[in-house]
């Protein structure tokens, strides 16, 4: 009996026959673990919207739904873009080297056209809604108050690119979506239009 | 040693022709004979219903970009051959008519055809498109063989041209008479001939078929592989407990 | 040699954590008692498999179940398209909803042969009873289990399947109607019913059945386990102590069962992946059309593990007023089963000692269940109703007669040890 056995051959197939299961194991994991990534129907709904800006009036805002979060498109006048220079030793980061944006993004408006800024509006602190407070001086904030947005729940300020100000709660400047313009009077927000959707 | 296997295999055997034999009755289906892995027949199959059924009949659970996606359509030609303007491409595939509307006209809003293909079957769906005939009592002016008294009408009649039924009267041993439908014969020609009907109906009855299991094609391709690795596991499994046990034998 | 060095300090640091939680647990004493050093007998056969087997379908059915209920929505509205959404929406969704339905159908296949192994080899006879019964029990929560997980898929075959079971306990005198708004919830199977039965299936019957099959092993590692030839293994005892005619279950039957498992996931994947309907026996036809209150599938009959049963059923006729013959006698057919250990007088265990009565009488009950549950498939007319009555009494007949025919059986004398 024992003394026939094998003992090369039999740790030989136990290990081959081990490794096999293992990666069974491993193969049989994977429809488990990728049915937890977004599902057909989460990626519909978070598919790019379009917006209609034919309506928005300077120095306006409106405010849509993507993704679950809030997205803010600010037609910005001429007074408001002039504004936006002179506050940059107010800044945090002005260049938006630490912010998060898509490149086309990463200037001093902070946008693919200087008149529309498109930005989330989630406080880049904790995840708060910012408030417009776009006229220059303000009863709450101050005389100085240049015009930008306001986080109510920490104190943090943002100018009229979303870039935060020095000293403030919140690390970085708003994020900027990815969005591009479709003819004159829309704006696709979740598509770079790098590829026709 | 087998014998358990082998009874499980016959009592297999036994419950199929059951369920074969409890799918039969009426009149005769005729073999629908669809394969989704042909992407050519599955696309012709999408523009068929898309023009001929979409009209009224859903796709609810099923989405454009899915469609394009399975059979190889790019965005532009999915939206050139596939969509109705208005709609978008993540969108389920909706009938463009409202089903208050359907119920004022038919009776009832034509059912949603996701499933029609695995809860009736896909010879059911190919022999009744195939099966209507002229009968003057219906409002639509057509009946059905597979489906008597439908209320839908003879949307292909163009294609297909118009068949009239062959009628037989039987005697039962009660001495009633009964009409019994033997056959349907050509009554005018349509734009297809027999055969290219037949294969516009076969691509639609396979389209309806990927419509009901989108991952079919799939299911099918990665059984192969999966089957293949535990057929090498099991010899391997096999191998070993030979091994363990020459100690006891 | 680097490899020399570490791989010592490497077990020895385990060894000294196996001790650390012996201290605190019986880590050790488990794995010696329930696998190492715990003998079985070296004669198993094939139909020795499906005890491990029906393990590994539970665990299956438990994680395919778990992972459904994340995108499954137990509400009469939403409960069929969430169906679709998992076959079609969630990224390999049909494939566990697949192996989860083929699965059940795979547990009452291993389950019937696990138990039809009992009554070929006398392992339900004394000192294994108790281990019997827990093991009906199981049969029992599991067919609960089942039944209300079909409903799940509101389908018209689900919605109808239920309505017909449940209106089994209308027959019931008086208190049958109020039992069945009790069982519902509502005047109709509803929403509340659906919501009702997702919390039994995923939650309360899984819990019954899990604690059971810990039970039934335990039971089973108590008195040993029964063999082919139906002899105690325990009475020949080497000098060692342990059972000459046994072998540790680990590694022996661990590598024999892990063969089996091998030989039944190709078996299974070949369905899950080629014929997950299988013609409409594992996923009925008419359940690809939503449950509709107002629209009776043309033939209703339950799933084929059911089916059986439900032939009974309908083989009994109605009389003095009143159906409920037919429901107390597919009752009793599974209260019958727990008295089998006491049926059963036969002075030899195995069908391989027995005398012919017994082999024809349990080879014509296999035939009966099978044929009942080929009626039980079908339409209520002739001969299928003839043969459903026939099945019946046979039924009947196999467990009620047991105490006379295997008395006046004849048998051979079993050998003192197993034969290979």
């Amino acid at each position: 009996m024992a003394e026939q056995v094998d003992q090369g051959r039999r740790q030989l197939l136990t290990a081959a026959t081990t490794l096999t299961g293992a990666v069974g194991v491993a193969f049989a994991a994977v429809p488990f673990l990728a049915s937890w990534k977004p599902s057909a129907r989460a990626r519909a709904l978070g598919a790019p919207v379009e917006i209609d800006i034919s309506k928005l009036e300077p120095g306006a805002m409106l405010k849509i739904e993507w993704r679950g979060k809030p997205v803010w498109v600010v037609r910005r006048t001429p007074a408001m873009l002039e504004a936006l220079g002179a506050g940059d030793s107010l800044l945090a980061d002005p260049g938006s080297e630490q912010s998060r944006q898509p490149d086309y993004a990463r200037n001093p408006a902070r946008a693919r056209n200087p008149e529309y800024l498109v930005v989330l509006g989630v406080c880049t602190h904790l995840g708060c809604a910012p408030i417009s407070r776009f006229e220059h001086g303000d009863a709450e904030l101050g005389p100085d108050w240049p015009g930008g947005f306001y986080c109510p729940c920490h104190g943090s300020k943002f100018d009229l690119a979303g870039r935060v100000w020095r000293g403030v709660p919140a690390p970085t400047n708003l994020e900027v979506p990815p969005y591009t313009f479709a003819g004159t009077e829309r704006i696709i927000v979740g598509s770079d239009g790098e590829r026709a959707g | 040693m087998l014998k358990p296997v082998r009874m499980l295999w016959a009592g297999l055997a036994l419950a199929w022709s059951a369920a074969t034999l409890a799918a039969g009755g009426g009149y005769p289906l005729e073999a629908a004979v669809t394969d989704v892995r042909q992407l050519a027949s599955l696309q012709r199959g999408a523009r068929n219903f898309v023009n001929y059924c979409l009209g009224c009949h859903s796709l609810q659970y099923l989405r454009y970009s899915r469609v394009a996606a399975d059979l190889g359509l790019s965005g532009q030609e999915l939206r050139d051959n596939l969509m109705f303007t208005g709609t978008r491409v993540d969108d389920p595939m909706q009938s463009a008519m409202p089903p208050e509307a359907a119920r004022g006209w038919f009776g009832n809003a034509p059912p949603d055809l996701s499933l029609i293909a695995r809860s009736r079957g896909l010879d059911y769906v190919f022999t009744y498109l195939k099966s209507f005939y002229v009968d003057p009592a219906r409002p639509t002016g057509v009946n059905n063989a597979v489906l008597p008294n439908t209320v839908m009408p003879h949307v292909l009649a163009g294609l297909q041209g118009l068949r009239a039924p062959a009628w037989e009267t039987t005697t039962d041993a009660a001495g009633q008479q009964h009409r019994v439908l033997t056959g349907l014969r050509p009554a005018s020609g349509g734009t297809l001939s027999a055969e290219e009907f037949d294969a516009f109906v076969r691509d639609t009855v396979n389209f309806l078929d990927y419509a009901a299991e989108p991952a079919k094609a799939q299911r099918q391709a990665l059984g192969v592989l999966v089957t293949l690795f535990l057929v090498l596991f099991t010899v391997l499994a096999w191998l070993l407990k030979r091994e363990y046990w020459r100690d006891v034998h | 040699m680097a490899a020399n060095t570490v791989a010592p300090a490497g077990a020895g640091w385990l060894r000294s954590f196996g001790a650390w939680i012996d201290a605190r647990f019986p880590m050790t004493q488990l794995w010696n008692e329930h696998l190492a050093q715990y003998y079985a007998p070296k004669n198993f056969n094939t139909w020795y498999y499906f005890g491990s087997l029906a393990l590994l379908v539970l665990v299956l059915q438990i994680v395919t179940g778990i992972w459904l209920a994340m995108s499954y929505k137990p509400s009469a509205t939403e409960a069929f398209a969430s169906v679709e959404y998992i076959m079609r929406d969630v990224e390999w969704g049909w494939l566990l909803r697949y192996l989860h339905s083929t699965g059940s159908s795979a547990f009452f296949i291993v389950v019937y042969l696990h138990m039809f192994r009992a009554l070929l080899y006398g392992s339900h006879r004394q000192p294994r009873e108790l281990l019997w019964i827990i093991g009906v029990l199981i049969y029992v929560a599991l067919m609960a289990e089942a039944f209300f997980g079909y409903l799940l898929p509101w389908g018209n075959m689900s919605y109808w399947g239920a309505q017909v079971i449940v209106s089994l306990f209308g027959t019931f005198p008086l208190i049958g109607d109020a039992l069945v708004e009790w069982i519902r919830g509502d005047y109709f199977i509803s929403d509340i019913t659906l919501n009702r039965f997702f919390a039994l299936h995923v939650v309360a019957l899984p819990i019954v059945l899990l604690f059971l099959v810990v039970v039934h092993i335990l039971a089973l590692h108590e008195v040993g386990s029964n063999n082919p030839d139906g002899i105690e293994i325990k009475k020949t005892r080497g000098p060692d102590g342990h059972p000459l005619d046994g072998i540790p279950f680990h590694p022996y039957y661990t590598v024999k069962d892990i063969f089996g498992v091998g030989v039944f996931l190709v078996l299974f994947a070949a369905v899950v992946f080629f014929a997950p309907e299988l013609g409409g026996l594992f996923l009925e036809h008419a359940n690809f059309e939503p449950a509709n209150p107002l629209l009776t599938p043309e033939h209703i009959a339950p799933v084929w593990y059911f089916t059986p049963f439900y032939a009974m059923l309908r083989a009994v006729p109605a009389f003095a007023g009143t159906q409920v013959w037919g429901v107390l006698v597919m009752f009793a057919a599974i209260v019958l089963l727990f008295f089998l250990p006491w049926l059963d007088r036969a002075p030899v265990r195995s069908i391989r000692y027995r005398g012919p009565i017994y082999k024809v009488a349990l080879g014509l009950f296999a035939l009966a269940f099978i044929v009942l549950g080929y009626c039980g498939l079908k339409p209520a007319v002739q001969p299928f109703k003839a043969l459903s009555v026939i099945g019946t009494v046979y039924y009947f007949a196999f467990f009620l007669l047991m105490p006379w025919y295997t008395r006046i059986d004849s048998h051979q004398p079993e050998p003192g040890r197993v034969r290979c």
